[in-house]
């Protein structure tokens, strides 16, 4: 289980989440939907430990993960995949790969695992990960944090230019991951890809969580959506 | 004597600078291209690795040979753990900013110079070297009877002078396959690529930076050694290395090796020439006239590569 309690954080003095607490379950899939600037990418960013916390802690299962250094909370099992993909440029498919597989030491067979989900990437093992299609490369990004059979997943935007089989791909394999009870946190601007598959939905406004409603409630009253995102 | 053996003798001079030029930019162009450090101190830590070797040598006294092994192992070493010492105590306090870094090693730059000079003192003392035959060199001529080998006065060069330019392809094939073949490479790239990423993947991005700033003062003080028995040790020998370093890693592209490596062959094999041919102060005008050039026409180097 994922859990923000009470995070406040930002850029220098520049305060972008304001209380902001958040609880994903195993195996459920949470959205966080808002309005460009409203601190979706921070929110990320802040459970990675990328920005410090000025107050508010991260918790993954027991532990305090805001506590801990920012190259430790990977190891402890958070994976992120974040937005424009951000591979290692220079770096093969199979290095990229490597990183993952080294942050939490993880064994060839789990290697074997993630390849037999985006054979794709099988083909392309050698070539350097820039060379490959906008779709491969987001293919390439959410295998790297496979790798580190992550105990909970942060997606960010992983859709953002794509075509539609991509796209299927990539949510057949977090609907994948949801089953076998990772907590899986989800950014995305395209309302519609999200309510099919995310559990619940959190709109987020000026870095303060909103409400909370089940998906499904969303997709029978669409009105909901349109009063937070306003499209 | 003709011009041919003029030219050689002048494109071997040029080598030798060339050798320790590339192996001095390699150690700058890895902390740029890692750490996005500009290190000002990188030619005190040449100078420094050039003082050790005179009091490892000194210290040693008796066997010349004994003493320069010595030095190039424990020059290297002591100048690189004060470099993971600055690293730590001063370029991690200031989170790695490219300004305030640049500040920073401006101070230490002095730090080291002056204390080199309260302690070593302003003179220039030599190192011997580990052995120093003279090798004359062979050139050839068509005479009346064809072809023919002979000994022009003046064109030689030293055993050490080459075994100079052996030791420093060497060190910088090693280089290269720590870069490209290991695991500690692998990270260090991975660094380079996009430090957050590298953050969110594990990697403890601080210990490899201190890492690549020993490292980089170590090359540079490795070079030292190499050079300090043709050129001896003094304490305001970095500023030459530093100021053609900068010129190799910018002509190559800031963070390319093999960049960095090509350029140093380019300019020191050029300095060489036209020095001898005409005067060094010429050497320097070219070689900063090349700069500007490529900052004009290509501003990421020859090899550079540009950054999202």
């Amino acid at each position: 289980m994922l859990e923000l309690r009470g995070v406040n954080a930002g850029y220098g003095r520049a305060q972008i989440l304001r209380d902001l607490s958040l609880t994903v379950r195993r195996g459920e899939i949470l959205c966080l939907l808002g309005r460009n600037g409203a601190g979706k990418t921070t929110t990320m960013q802040a459970i990675m430990g990328l920005l410090p916390l000025m107050s508010g802690s991260v918790h993954l299962d027991d532990q305090e993960v805001s506590a801990l250094s920012s190259h430790e909370i990977p190891r402890a099992g958070i994976g992120y995949i974040p937005q424009g993909r951000r591979l290692f440029a220079g770096l093969t498919v199979a290095q990229n790969l490597e990183i993952g597989l080294r942050a939490r030491n993880s064994g060839p067979e789990v290697l074997d695992d993630v390849l037999s989900l985006f054979p794709r990437l099988r083909e392309r093992y050698r070539q350097r990960a820039q060379t490959l299609s906008g779709g491969e490369q987001q293919m390439l990004a959410t295998a790297r944090a496979l790798c580190l059979q992550p105990k909970a997943l942060l997606l960010d935007e992983p859709t953002e230019g794509l075509q539609p089989s991509m796209i299927e791909a990539i949510r057949q394999v977090i609907v994948k991951m949801r089953e076998t009870g990772v907590a899986i946190l989800l950014v995305e601007q395209r309302v519609d890809a999200v309510l099919s598959v995310a559990d619940h939905v959190a709109f987020i406004e000026n870095g303060r969580k909103g409400a909370v409603f089940p998906a499904a409630e969303l997709q029978a009253d669409h009105s909901i959506v349109e009063r937070y995102v306003g499209v | 004597m003709e011009l041919g053996p003029y030219i050689l003798l002048a494109s071997l001079e040029g080598s030798v600078t060339a050798a320790v030029l590339a192996l001095t930019a390699v150690g700058l162009s890895l902390v740029f291209g890692v750490m996005r450090v500009v290190n000002i101190a990188h030619g005190e830590f040449f100078m420094l690795g050039a003082v050790i070797a005179w009091f490892v040598a000194h210290s040693l006294g008796g066997n010349a040979a004994l003493g320069f092994a010595a030095a190039l192992i424990i020059a290297p070493l002591l100048v690189g753990a004060l470099a993971i010492g600055a690293d730590m105590t001063i370029l991690k306090r200031l989170k790695y900013d490219p300004e305030r870094t640049i500040v920073a090693t401006i101070g230490l730059l002095y730090i080291i110079q002056q204390v080199t000079l309260m302690t070593y003192g302003p003179e220039a003392r030599p190192v011997e070297a580990p052995f120093n035959t003279r090798l004359a060199i062979p050139w050839f001529e068509w005479g009346d009877d064809g072809f023919s080998l002979y000994w022009p006065w003046g064109l030689s060069t030293t055993s050490y002078k080459l075994a100079v330019i052996g030791a420093a392809i060497t060190v910088l094939m090693g280089v290269w396959v720590l870069m490209t073949r290991t695991r500690i490479g692998l990270v260090m790239r991975a660094t380079q690529a996009d430090r957050d990423m590298a953050l969110a993947f594990g990697i403890p991005v601080e210990r490899v930076y201190a890492m690549v700033f020993g490292l980089g003062a170590a090359l540079a003080a490795f070079s030292a050694v190499l050079i300090v028995p043709i050129q001896q040790a003094h304490y305001l020998m970095g500023a030459d290395p530093l100021l053609l370093s900068f010129i190799v890693v910018i002509i190559g592209g800031l963070g390319s090796l093999p960049g960095t490596v090509l350029a140093a062959v380019l300019i020191g094999l050029s300095d060489g020439i036209i020095s001898v041919f005409f005067s060094p102060t010429l050497a320097k005008i070219l070689a900063t006239l090349l700069v500007g050039l490529v900052l004009v026409f290509r501003p990421h180097g020859l090899f550079g590569v540009r950054n999202g």
